[in-house]
């Protein structure tokens, strides 16, 4: 049976691991390798690296780091950030990513997404989603250049329709994180992810408002979703990588272990 | 040919993902090269088959760099993996996406081990297969020390059925192929690279094996 994962995510900033609350006041939490390493070790099933500067300076992220995170671990990686051509997909899947995620460019050329599945085949193009409640509309909405808060802008897409689009498009997986929740444990949006859930045909991570191992419990019981990411509470060792899959397998979620 | 210096080449297929079956490789201490020199492919102990993207671009690009006839009358231990086990058998559903898109004939493959690739039939869970997901080997030598229920990653769409060439099943929504075998050529539809320590098992076994530890058939052929 297909175990669901646990996806720690490393959010990079000038090559070290960092953490903000709600996007921001980053502080840094550690060396990208020996962090993911470690992780590795620990029974994490996948990981995520988001260079959260990218897209919002225009630049794109440091190679150098992920052969070396390709040398060092024997569990798939993405790398996110700032990735808008062909060719820096290339790049970054050459030295290793098993997957690479995209998120601004997107919503800035939609038919990336196109130009990338036709090269690479969507089974490695992750889509990355920053999704808010607003609640003057009381609908989901879609936040582009979240890495940056000075950059970070309202776009024209209701999360609903982009999640179908992007999946017309031909992604192969959808990264959802919720902002409102991101960084303050609070759970994650079971509501938002259900509802999401219900339109995406492709493998669906959860992202944001983990705090405890029963939200871990929750978003997979509840919302269905394939994985559920999560940084802080594995970096600040709230939360150990291996009692949660031993926590949610005991509770019936396939696991990993 | 007991004298010959044990080597391992990995094909380069001009594909993506080989720098990671490489690495995967040298983290078990094994001496493997990447390489598409036709000589060195014959005389190597074994050779690894990797690919990622579409059979039809995988295909085409074994044949631009005249690998075709080189990789079919290999005797030696050949590892397929992903798509390099997908391009062992007679053809592919897979079109890919420079192809005719209403072109209803398949993409032919390399018709080493006797079996069809064709969609996975997920039964309306999410594709492609992506994750970690279990396999029961049979008594094959490559799964040797590889208990039923050992989880392994897993990212495709399109497999291959379970047949007598089957050396390992998964499922997910229907059984398929984990992995086949016939003679000298196996294929993984997993990634052994990225399978933490059951995939390094994995290959240290393929990497015990020679021409001689193989089928009673191929030792003949060997002699």
């Amino acid at each position: 049976m297909l175990a669901k994962r646990i996806v720690p995510c490393l959010d990079v900033r000038e090559g070290k691991v960092v953490k903000g609350v709600q996007f921001r006041n980053h502080e840094i939490v550690g060396d990208i390798v020996p962090l993911a390493a470690r992780y590795a070790l620990e029974g994490a099933d996948e990981l995520v690296f988001y260079d959260i500067t990218a897209s919002a300076h225009d630049r794109v992220v440091d190679k150098s780091w992920v052969s070396r995170v390709a040398e060092q671990i024997d569990i798939p990686f993405c790398v996110a950030g700032g990735i808008k051509t062909i060719a820096q997909a290339r790049e970054k899947l050459a030295f290793g990513a098993d997957k690479i995620s995209i998120n601004s460019p997107a919503l800035s050329d939609p038919s990336l997404i196109d130009r990338l599945q036709d090269e690479f085949g969507r089974q490695c193009i992750v889509i990355g989603i920053d999704s808010y409640y607003d609640a003057d509309s009381d609908c989901y909405k879609v936040k582009q250049f979240t890495g940056d808060e000075a950059a970070t802008k309202d776009t024209q897409w209701y999360t609903q329709d982009w999640v179908e689009e992007v999946q017309k498009r031909g992604c192969g997986e959808i990264v959802l994180n919720v902002m409102n929740q991101d960084g303050v444990r609070q759970g994650y949006d079971i509501k938002q992810l259900s509802m999401i859930r219900a339109i995406c045909d492709v493998p669906l991570i959860a992202s944001g408002g983990a705090g405890t191992m029963a939200h871990f419990k929750a978003v997979f019981e509840e919302a269905k979703v394939d994985a559920a990411l999560a940084a802080s509470v594995f970096h600040k060792g709230i939360i150990d990588i291996q009692a949660l899959k031993r926590y949610l397998q005991d509770n019936g979620i396939q696991m990993r272990l | 040919m007991s004298n010959d210096k044990d080597s391992t080449i990995i094909i380069d297929t001009g594909c993506a993902n080989l720098s990671s079956v490489r690495y995967a490789f040298e983290r078990i201490g094994a001496d493997v090269q990447i390489s598409d020199d036709l000589t060195k492919i014959n005389a190597a102990t074994r050779v690894i088959l990797p690919g990622v993207g579409s059979a039809q671009a995988a295909m085409a690009s074994l044949n631009d760099k005249a690998l075709l006839d080189t990789i079919k009358s290999l005797t030696q231990p050949v590892l397929g993996v992903c798509l390099g086990m997908q391009m062992m058998t007679n053809s592919s559903t897979e079109r890919g996406n420079f192809a005719v898109k209403n072109s209803t004939d398949g993409c032919r493959c390399l018709g080493l081990i006797d079996t069809e690739i064709s969609d996975l039939d997920s039964h309306g869970l999410p594709l492609p297969h992506m994750g970690w997901n279990q396999i029961t080997p049979t008594a094959h030598p490559l799964f040797a020390g590889i208990a039923a229920g050992s989880y392994v990653y897993f990212v495709h769409s399109y497999r291959a059925p379970i047949s007598q060439y089957t050396i390992a099943q998964s499922e997910y929504g229907e059984a398929f192929s984990a992995a086949i075998a016939k003679d000298n050529f196996m294929g993984v539809q997993f990634h052994p690279e990225k399978s933490a320590a059951i995939g390094a098992q994995i290959l240290k076994n393929f990497m015990k094996m020679t021409r001689d530890s193989l089928s009673p058939q191929t030792a003949e052929v060997a002699q």
